[in-house]
């Protein structure tokens, strides 16, 4: 099983790799399109900020490959929100892979900014889902969001209602941290890294 | 629903935890990825780890002891003790740490934590706020508690926030180490007005107290060490306890 993890600038990547070297794989964490497209798995991780990332991402052409991809591909918070088509986050044009735009969380109502901390996971339909409880916590930490849409398999609540995972085909993308989710967050990586 | 953390503090001195003891079954309750590890199949939400003897040297030691606890642990964590420099920083997060805290170093340099929040964001950076009650106000403190400032931690917390601070780690030095429970005035004061989490630190002596903390001071998270310990509360037990009593936590 070769895991490819997409290596750009945006925060840092070392709790994925060693959440998956928990589980017993490595990953090879890379930049170079020729390893990404041969990879078996590959994850797309990331903290960090919408505009400066997609610029990183062009300027390699990373975009292009990422959209290009057959295998199944996993984004995580960041790289969820730039699988979208739009981020209100400095007014970003995203990879379009989902024809979504991501919001910002308002702080309206006393709402803090970014939510930061373990919220649940409704509505799950998904094998990426599989033996993990309706209801079950995951930790989160972001401050913008994808709406609720047809693409969502799962929801979170924090002020309003929205997405915390999508799928579109072979791509997969949470919102969450699953490496730092204890055991439900490795039940989900286990899960993604077995789809058939 | 969003929960309330729970947040054992392990204090770390030469790489060891300091007073890190009760835990049966375990082989070594002075190595902090061990404890850690055990706190997390426990339920504790978060972790911290402050370095107390943090110098120049030692950071590099510190810095490999992260890596330990990332690799093992599969909750997120903070670290401080001595942070002064984005590139400590940068050090501690590529080692695995999920956050960072600063304290002395961001009241010294206040432009520390602009420049931790435009490289790192927010979401990793929490200050450490010390605070004591005297003459009628909050009044900051720093090298651990040893030297008073002229700044009331209102005014400090509110500057941190504008300033790029992503969640602040409030610890009352009057209430630390009495159990009479957490500062409920000055947390539900910076609770109710301030964007970011604020983590409430010093006081907690019982199950009540969490509860106190949460239901009427409206803190987001509240940390503890010696009671967890020394096992005088056990974290499965006390989030039980503030389930029952309508307290959203994750089981």
């Amino acid at each position: 099983m070769e895991i490819a993890v997409i290596r750009y600038h945006a925060g840092n990547i070392q709790s994925v790799l060693f959440a998956l070297e928990r589980m017993g794989y490595r990953a090879h964490v890379t930049d170079n399109a020729r390893i990404i497209r041969s990879a078996d798995r590959v994850i797309f991780p990331g903290v960090g900020e919408a505009s400066s990332a997609m610029s990183y991402l062009k300027a390699r052409k990373l975009d292009e490959v990422i959209r290009s991809l057959t295998q199944p591909v996993l984004g995580i918070c960041l790289g969820m929100q730039l699988m979208a088509r739009y981020s209100e986050e400095n007014n970003t044009p995203c990879l379009d892979i989902f024809p979504e735009e991501v919001k910002k969380f308002s702080s309206e109502g006393g709402l803090k900014v970014p939510q930061i901390g373990w919220n649940q996971i409704t509505q799950l339909h998904s094998p990426l889902f599989e033996g993990v409880k309706d209801g079950a916590y995951v930790y989160f930490v972001h401050s913008y969001y994808v709406p609720c849409c047809a693409y969502t398999i799962a929801a979170a609540s924090y002020g309003i209602t929205y997405s915390a995972a999508i799928q579109r085909d072979h791509f997969y993308a949470v919102q969450f941290h699953p490496e730092k989710s204890a055991e439900v967050g490795e039940r989900i990586l286990r899960n993604f890294i077995h789809l058939s | 629903m969003l929960t309330k953390r729970i947040i054992p503090c392990l204090d770390i001195k030469d790489g060891r935890t300091v007073k890190g003891i009760y835990f049966e079954n375990i082989r070594d309750a002075g190595d902090p990825v061990e404890l850690g590890a055990r706190y997390a199949a426990e339920g504790a939400d978060e972790l911290v780890f402050l370095d107390i003897t943090a110098t120049h040297e030692q950071r590099k030691t510190f810095a490999e002891l992260v890596r330990q606890i990332a690799h093992h642990i599969s909750i997120p964590f903070t670290v401080g003790g001595g942070i002064s420099t984005a590139e400590d920083v940068h050090t501690l997060l590529n080692a695995g740490a999920d956050k960072i805290s600063v304290n002395t170093a961001a009241y010294r340099n206040p432009a520390l934590i602009d420049e931790l929040a435009r490289l790192f964001g927010s979401q990793c950076v929490v200050v450490a706020i010390d605070t004591k009650f005297e003459e009628n106000d909050w009044w900051v403190y720093l090298n651990g508690g040893r030297i008073r400032t002229q700044t009331r931690a209102v005014h400090w917390a509110h500057e941190v926030v504008d300033r790029g601070a992503g969640e602040i780690l409030l610890t009352s030095m009057s209430h630390d180490g009495a159990k009479q429970g957490f500062a409920l005035d000055l947390t539900r004061e910076l609770a109710t007005t301030l964007p970011v989490p604020i983590i409430a630190s010093g006081g907690a002596g019982t199950m009540q107290h969490f509860l106190d903390v949460f239901q009427q001071a409206h803190a987001d998270a509240a940390l503890a060490a010696s009671i967890f310990h020394f096992g005088e509360i056990s974290i499965p037990e006390l989030k039980a306890f503030l389930k029952q009593n309508g307290i959203p936590v994750r089981d």
